[in-house]
This record gives structure tokens, sequence and C-alpha cells, in this order.
């Protein structure tokens, strides 16, 4: 073998060696690089104890409720499985609102109910004028009657 | 074509043909980027949810890409310098290092900037892309402070070599981190399944941006391997034909 060939090896195999380490490493870490964790675990109790940590879900819709004259807010999160009541007080992120992706840090209450000591707002990869978004909410929604619709149909037809 | 690249690594003739190749690639990048900031700024329609705050992407996403690009180049240079022995490599490798910790640093800025209104904070430790990004800013320091700590140039090549082929594992990281953990940080946009997920008079405002970002980084990263090569190769006869004509014809 060239001294050419030898340095190519040596440097292909160093940096093969060095990737299988990060894999390793990265997997054998695997769920402390999660930022938060999934609404179904909570629910069924997958959580560190007696430990501040991250919940992330969709806000529910009509979740929200707001007590007059104080910060103090309680609304629902969900998976789309499984949902979860979140009790906050302070200041929140512009784009908290219903349907948002949110992410809330603190530690589950005893009642089974996450009081968070901040709320977090996740931003999608979705970037669109608003009246795009409309007109897409619009046909999301035709959809949605129409599936009603032939369900009901095909319902009846039973 | 092998020819072509033997010619090209050898410096005098790179030094000549860089000279000639910058002021397309600068010309280029003013054009790209004075169309991505006017069409970005002005005539981009304001974002559903983000308001006039999402412009900060026309920044933000070049930055984030010439970050990685920037790191890419230097550690196939300095991959190749290792390997071929070529010393221009290593050159590019020098020279990238500096520019590529300025567009990290401008990535982590503008994200910064913008992921105080719209998330709620200015940082989050814990978060897998801001931690890998934040590292590859260290792995850019620490190239450059091993590279002053030694003084024989061909030393600090193959020892700085070698830091920046460790570091490149760092580069998938920081791509997949939103696919693979869970994360504050949004997924990718422009490259996904399903195509992108911007409206096109949006999008042709970011690339235009990220073209010309990619040409001012080509040029930038030109003019300063000629330096880097100058002082490299200060001691030849072709470089001192070329500062002091007048002394070598006498």
């Amino acid at each position: 073998m060239k001294p050419r060939q030898q340095r190519m090896l040596a440097v292909g195999l160093a940096v093969a060696g060095l990737a299988i380490a990060a894999v390793l490493t990265l997997r054998a870490f695997e769920e402390n690089l999660m930022f938060y964790i999934e609404i179904s675990d909570v629910v069924q109790g997958n959580v560190p104890q007696d430990r501040n940590f991250r919940v992330g879900g969709l806000v529910v819709e009509d979740s929200v409720i707001r007590k007059p004259g104080e910060l103090e807010i309680e609304f629902t999160v969900t998976d789309r499985k499984n949902e979860l009541t979140i009790l906050y007080s302070g200041l929140l992120p512009d784009l908290f609102r219903e349907g948002q992706g949110i992410i809330a840090h603190g530690q589950l209450g005893d009642n089974g109910k996450f009081v968070a000591d901040t709320v977090l707002a996740k931003h999608d990869e979705n970037y669109m004028p608003p009246e795009v978004a409309d007109s897409l909410a619009r046909h999301v929604a035709d959809k949605a009657a129409n599936q009603t619709v032939a369900e009901e149909a095909t319902g009846s037809a039973e | 074509m092998w020819k072509f690249l033997h010619k090209l690594a050898s410096p005098p003739h790179f030094y000549d043909l860089s000279a000639k190749i910058i002021p397309w690639f600068s010309v280029g990048a003013l054009a790209f980027i004075a169309y991505g900031t006017i069409a970005g700024l002005f005539f981009a329609p304001a974002d559903y949810q983000q308001g006039d705050a999402f412009r900060i992407i026309y920044v933000h996403v070049p930055a984030a890409y010439l970050s990685m690009l920037a790191y890419t180049a230097m550690a196939v240079s300095a991959g190749i310098g290792l390997i071929w022995r070529m010393k221009l490599a290593h050159a590019v490798a020098a020279a990238a290092a500096p520019l590529g910790a300025w567009f990290t640093f401008l990535a982590l800025a503008t994200g910064s900037i913008w992921g105080r209104p719209m998330w709620g904070t200015w940082w989050e430790w814990g978060d897998p892309r801001l931690t890998s990004e934040l590292i590859m800013l260290f792995l850019y320091f620490g190239y450059m402070a091993l590279r002053g700590a030694i003084d024989d140039t061909a030393k600090a090549d193959r020892a700085s070599a070698v830091l920046a082929l460790v570091g490149a594992v760092n580069i998938p990281i920081i791509h997949f981190s939103v696919e693979w953990w869970s994360s504050l940080h949004q997924g990718p946009t422009l490259v996904r399944e399903g195509g992108p997920a911007i409206v096109p008079a949006m999008m042709y405002p970011l690339l235009a941006m990220i073209i010309g970002f990619s040409l001012l980084f080509a040029a930038l990263l030109l003019a300063r391997v000629r330096s880097e090569v100058l002082y490299r190769e200060r001691r030849t006869h072709w470089v001192r034909k070329l500062l002091m004509p007048s002394e070598e014809s006498t």
C-alpha cells in the first residue's frame, strides 16, 4: 500500500469509528436529549420523580380558562391520544393560542394536573400569508363536512 | 480533469485564477442579496402567525446554512490536506474557520432575537438544535485556538485538521436534531417530505438570500485563501517576484 492510501484508510477508519461512537453515545442518552416528554408518557406515569420536566403538546380548542383579574390560567394540552391539564400563572408568549403547540416546564401535581413555571410556544415549519391559512382551514373544514355527510350516508344505508 | 486539479492546486496558478473569479462572485452575491433583502422585507406577505417577525428568516436561515456549509468545506479541505498532503487544501481549511464562526454567531444571535417574542425565551438549554449549533461555534473557536497555539505551520495544519474532522460528526447531528428528538426548534421548511412548507412569494427571496450568502462566502473565502497563500509562500520565488518586481530585475 502506498503511503497516500494508508493515510486515506487511516482518516476513513477514524471518521467511521467516530461516527459509530457518536451514534452509540447519542442512543445511550436518548431520553435525556428529549427536550420534552410526550403527553401519553406523562399520563401513563413515565415521568421523572421529584424533578421538574417539560411536556409538549397542542392546546385543546376552547380549553383555556382565565380567572378574571388574575394572571392564573388553566388549559388542556393533547398529543391527539391523551390529554393533560396545565396550571400556569405568568406571561404567555405571543404565539400562545388554542390549537398551538406549546411546551410547559414544571411538575406534576398530586391531582394529576401539571403545574407549570414556564410556558413556551412552539412554532411549526409552515410559512404563509393569512389569506392562504384561511383558505386552507376552509378546505379542511369542507373536507371534514363532506366526510361526515358521507359517513352518515353509509351509516343510514346499513 | 486531473491535470486541471493539479494545476489549480499550485499556489501561483490559484493566485492568478482566484483574482479573476472573485469579482464575479462578489457581483453575484450583491445582486442576489439585494433582491432577497428588498423582496423579503417589502414584497413578501406577512406570516399568518408571526406577522412581520417571520422576516428574520431571510438572515437566520442563510446564516445557519452557511455556518454548516463552511464547516463542511473546512473539514473536507482538512481531510484532503491530510491525505494528499496538499498545502493549498490546508490553507482553505484555515481560511474557512473564522468565516464559519461568524455565520454561526449570526445564526445564534438572530435565532435568539426571534425566540424571545415567539417562543417566549432567548435561549433554552437542552434544546438539541440550539445546543448542537452552539457546540459548532465552540468547535470553530477550538480550531482557531489550536492553530494559533502551534507556531510551525505544517504541524498546525495536521493537528487542526484532525480536530476539524472530529468535529464534523456534529454536522449531521445539527441537521437531523429536529427530526430525531423532540425539540423547541421547528422542523425543516424547505427540504422536507412533501415539498417546501412555504408559499412561493416568501420562498423565492429566501432562496435568493441563500444563494447570495453562498456567493459572498465563496468570494470572502477565496480572498482569505489568497492572503493565506501569500503568507505561506512568502519565501518563494514567485511571491518575491510578485511583491517586489524591481528587486528581481536587478
